[in-house]
Order: structure tokens, then sequence, then C-alpha cells
């Protein structure tokens, strides 16, 4: 279960970010801003590396004392970028994965959605219940 | 393949209604009209370039960025790879299809070689398009030397 959820475009401004209400949300919007430097940096690293692991799914950005926070790029230079409770220790790999998985989809339903125009802020209700789903639930 | 056909006979519905009523019929109308497909084709480019590559590992490259287009997007769109790629090294290249099927059904040869632009220009706003998505900012051109037999 995530902790903030946040789509930012290939020119580095925020399309979309969500936190959970209890805390602080200006701390995860820095959150979110600082992992960015580190996603930049695994994305040159990578067109550097020979080896053949261009995947999408970046990992684990760099943990603090209370949060995890994980990145994920697309083709289209958006990146996703989640913030997790560091308490939650049973959340594996694969879980995360398929949350950006299930991100990405809907990303792209947002894209081909005609009466959305690209680099606007995302605005649509099945992306906000999808993400929704997918964060810690409050009450 | 029944797909394929529908978005012929859309695309060919397109053209005919924008120059249907053209309220200018000298060059400006006609490059007003020829703009608005373009800027069609660029919006369903964007939207095709980030569903398409959605399963596939990320571009290292431009060269790659460009097979993807010659391969996936072309297969997706027309059912057919693009037939030959070939580039400057310098940031030009040639996409050429040698039987390009929004072309294919009108004629062979010569005739109605000045119709075949707006024919076109859906297609090369398609790609300008997705190639907009994937980071790169281009300008597509299209030449028709005869239409395919």
């Amino acid at each position: 279960m995530a902790v903030c959820v946040a789509v930012i475009a290939k020119e580095n401004y925020p399309l979309y970010i969500r936190s959970s209400p209890t805390e602080n949300e200006l701390k995860f919007h820095y959150m979110v801003h600082t992992s960015l430097d580190v996603v930049d940096e695994k994305i040159s690293a990578m067109g550097k590396a020979l080896v053949d692991q261009r995947e999408l799914y970046l990992g684990l950005l760099y943990p603090t004392e209370d949060h995890k926070v994980y990145g994920y790029v697309t083709n289209s230079k958006v990146k996703f970028v989640m913030v997790v409770d560091s308490s939650n220790t049973a959340l594996r790999d694969n879980e995360i994965r398929s949350m950006f998985r299930k991100l990405h989809s809907s990303y792209t339903d947002v894209m081909c959605n005609p009466f959305y125009n690209p680099g606007d802020r995302i605005q649509s209700r099945a992306f906000d219940s999808m993400v929704t789903s997918m964060m810690v639930q409050v009450c | 393949m029944a797909d394929a056909a529908l978005f012929e006979f859309l695309h060919t519905e397109m053209v005919a209604e924008l120059w249907a009523h053209h309220s200018d019929p000298g060059p400006g109308g006609q490059k007003m009209s020829l703009c608005v497909l373009e800027g069609m084709g660029f919006r369903v480019g964007q939207a095709l370039g980030e569903r398409l590559p959605q399963e596939t590992l990320a571009f290292r490259e431009e060269l790659d960025i460009l097979k993807f287009l010659c391969k996936d997007l072309w297969v997706a769109v027309f059912q057919k790879q693009m037939d030959s790629l070939r580039t400057n090294h310098q940031g030009t290249y040639v996409l050429q299809d040698n039987s390009f099927p929004l072309l294919i059904r009108m004629a062979s040869g010569l005739q109605y070689l000045e119709e075949a632009p707006k024919f076109l220009a859906f297609t090369c706003g398609l790609l300008r398009g997705a190639l907009s998505t994937l980071g790169i900012k281009s300008l597509v051109t299209a030449s028709v030397a005869s239409l395919p037999t």
C-alpha cells in the first residue's frame, strides 16, 4: 500500500501527485522532488550500461528512516514515483512491480482519452479511483 | 482483414469530408485542410506512442525508436512492416513503403498523383505524434514517386 503516488512528466513537472492525508503533504512533495535526481541518475546509467537490462522498473530509489521510494520510467520518459511506509515489510518487489504496471496501463488510458491534452494535469476519475485502491486506507 | 478496411474507409471519408466543404478553394484552404489532417494524426500518434511500447523494454537510442516505428507501429496500423529504413546517421531517416495501404486501392502508376498528398497528411502526423511522445522533435514529410501497382 503506497503512502504517496506521483506521476511526473518528461519535463519534470508533476502531472499528478496524491498523498495519504494523514501526514504533511509538503514532506512527500519534497521527497518526490529529490527522488527525481536519483531517477535521472539511473536513466543515464542505463543508457551507458552495455548489459541488456533496459527495464522500465527502476527499483528502490532511496530509503529514508520511515519511507522507501520506488521509481518507474516509461518509454515516453514519464516517471512514476511511489513512496511506501518502511514499516510495511510485507510488500514484496513483485507487488511493487504490479502496482507500477497498473499505474502504467491507467496512464496509457488517460493518454488515449481524446479529451485529455498531453501535458495537462491528470483529472480523470478513473485514474483517481485506481490510485485510491493502491493507497493506504486511512479511515 | 476487416479491421484494416475500417480504418481505410474512415480515413478516406475524413479526407473527402475536409475537401467537400472548401470555403477557400485556393492553396490557402488546401493548406488548412492538410494541417487539420496532420493535427489529427499527431494526437492519434501521441496516444499510440504511449500505448504500443507499453510492454517493450526501454529504448536505448534513436535507432531503436525508428525501428519500433517501422515494425511495431506500422504493423499495428497497417498490418505490415515498413519496407526499408535508411539513415544518414545525422538525424535524417528515410522510411520507404512500396505498397502503402492507403494509396494502393486508388490507382496505379501516375494517375491521381496530385491527390496523393491529401492521403499522406494523416500518416505524417501519426509518425510525428508517436515520435514526440517518445521524446524526438521531428519534421515528417512524405513524397510519392508513383502510386503503388
